[in-house]
């Protein structure tokens, strides 16, 4: 069985659909009207858009959870060509070691690696900036292949920035281990956001996004559970069943305030709702201090709650009494509230002739997720009646960047 | 829905560039806005990291702001 999967496997490395022409050819289909519209509205040009900054972060992160370490490099590398194009590209890693939970309860504890790439190109033009961006993420039962397109624009003398973006993506999908298995999932993003300066101290920052999928939407892996007579504890599992479409709005409100000596104090809401009947609101405080010359330091408050989907269950009664049938601990009701610390110091590394200014960063967050409903079977007691499950995680970034 | 999804932004946007309006904060103004630790994306690196942590512990996805698109990842 396995080496007929390591086969398969390679088989589609060697073989991936040129990621360019997938991107083409979906963006041919009628949806580019709109971008192409927008840019030749008469009288849109009012203010100029700037390209991003030259500059390149190398970081180094970890995540500690739940039985679950990510941990892994990830480099970016922007530099401008001549005055109206900027390319930037991203290499991403997450090497994953996965006793979880879920995992503990229904399966063997797993590594994998994922690595993702991305290329793009943002293009100044008539005063619009216009942005094309190409990201694949690879693992061995999951292909991941997107492209977006953005457009920007400032306007009413540069207090307003209005921002369109339209994403499009193909996912394969396969199970390690069940060569037969073999799946599909598109998605698309809608994004409208906008940047207003209300204040010589005050910005406000609204994003909406809508974002659709279709296809195989569940984790592969994850099994439901009913009570069953038959069973020596009680209970038994079979793979969850998740409808195959699902669509979800996002709607966020940023705020940030310069204070009267020199830092900032942001605030941002999010509510969001899908088709799944999932509700849930985060909120977040944040204060910037820089000390001295070359220290910023970064405190923030998170506090994010879910409803869980309507086809989530903890314990279903008996085997299939519904036709979508979850037990993802993700799809639960649940909140989670992180404290995040983050501190830079600012560099001139004078062997580098090249190099503006440099930033050696250190960030570190930690995360508490309390469950209401979803049981840790591990801890034992009365079917249907043990304990809720919570764990905590500590996130580390260590990056150092460079602008020239 | 989707037709209207998309059709709203490009009429909203129709509306705005008809318009003119005298700022009301002008550009010697903005000298504190320009401090980058007035900015909403700082460190992209760090943000993209941190947008994917909460993407794949939480059910919420989208209007993060900075670049999103999407990683594929369950």
């Amino acid at each position: 069985m396995a080496p007929k999967v390591v086969e398969e496997a390679a088989v589609a490395v060697i073989k991936p659909r040129a990621l360019t022409q997938r991107i083409a050819s979906l963006l041919s289909s009628g949806r580019l009207w709109l971008l192409l519209m927008l840019v030749s509205l008469p009288g849109f040009s009012l203010f100029a858009t700037v390209l991003p900054e030259d500059r390149a972060d190398v970081m180094y992160h970890r995540y500690d959870g739940g039985g679950v370490e990510v941990d892994g490099p990830s480099i970016l590398v922007r530099k401008s060509v001549m005055d109206t194009v900027s390319l930037s590209a991203n290499y991403y890693v997450d090497s994953i070691s996965s006793a979880s939970v879920d995992v503990v309860s229904t399966a063997s504890p797993y590594t994998e690696e994922r690595t993702e790439s991305s290329l793009s190109l943002d293009y100044l033009h008539n005063k619009t900036l216009m942005s094309l961006a190409l990201t694949k993420s690879d693992e061995s039962d999951y292909l991941s292949e997107t492209g977006s397109v953005s457009i920007s624009h400032d306007m009413f003398g540069d207090l307003t920035t209005v921002s369109l973006g339209y994403s499009v993506g193909n996912d394969d999908i396969s199970r390690n281990g069940d060569a037969d298995f073999g799946d599909q999932v598109k998605r698309q993003n809608y994004r409208v956001s906008l940047s207003q300066i209300l204040t010589k101290n005050t910005i406000l920052g609204v994003g909406w996004e809508t974002i659709t999928d279709e296809g195989f939407l569940n984790n592969p892996y994850r099994s439901y559970r009913y009570l069953d007579p038959l069973a020596g504890n009680g209970f038994s599992y079979l793979p969850e069943v998740y409808p195959r479409t699902r669509t979800s709005n996002a709607l966020a409100f940023r705020l940030k305030y310069y204070l009267p000596y020199r830092a900032a104090l942001s605030s941002e809401y999010r509510y969001f709702n899908d088709t799944w009947g999932i509700d849930a609101n985060n909120f977040e405080l944040a204060y910037t201090h820089p000390f001295r010359e070359k220290w910023i330091f970064d405190i923030r408050y998170r506090y994010y709650t879910q409803d869980g989907a309507d086809f989530y269950s903890d314990l279903f009664s008996r085997r299939a009494p519904q036709t979508y049938l979850a037990r993802d601990k993700e799809l639960s009701s649940f909140q989670s509230h992180t404290l995040g610390l983050a501190m830079s110091y600012e560099i001139k590394p004078g062997f580098l002739q090249f190099v503006d200014r440099g930033t050696l960063n250190l960030a570190y967050d930690y995360i508490r997720f309390n469950y209401d409903d979803f049981r840790d079977l591990t801890r034992g007691g009365v079917v249907g009646e043990e304990p809720f499950y919570s764990f905590s995680a500590n996130v580390i970034k260590a990056y150092v960047s460079i602008w020239y | 829905m989707l037709t209207n999804h998309r059709l709203l932004p490009v009429l909203l946007l129709l509306a705005l560039s008809g318009c003119s309006i005298e700022p009301w904060v002008q550009p010697y103004e903005r000298a504190r806005l320009a401090d980058p630790i007035m900015s909403f994306e700082r460190d992209p690196v760090a943000n993209g990291f941190r947008h994917h942590v909460y993407q794949t512990r939480e059910a919420a996805r989208g209007a993060e702001g900075g670049g999103g698109g999407g990683c594929g990842c369950n």
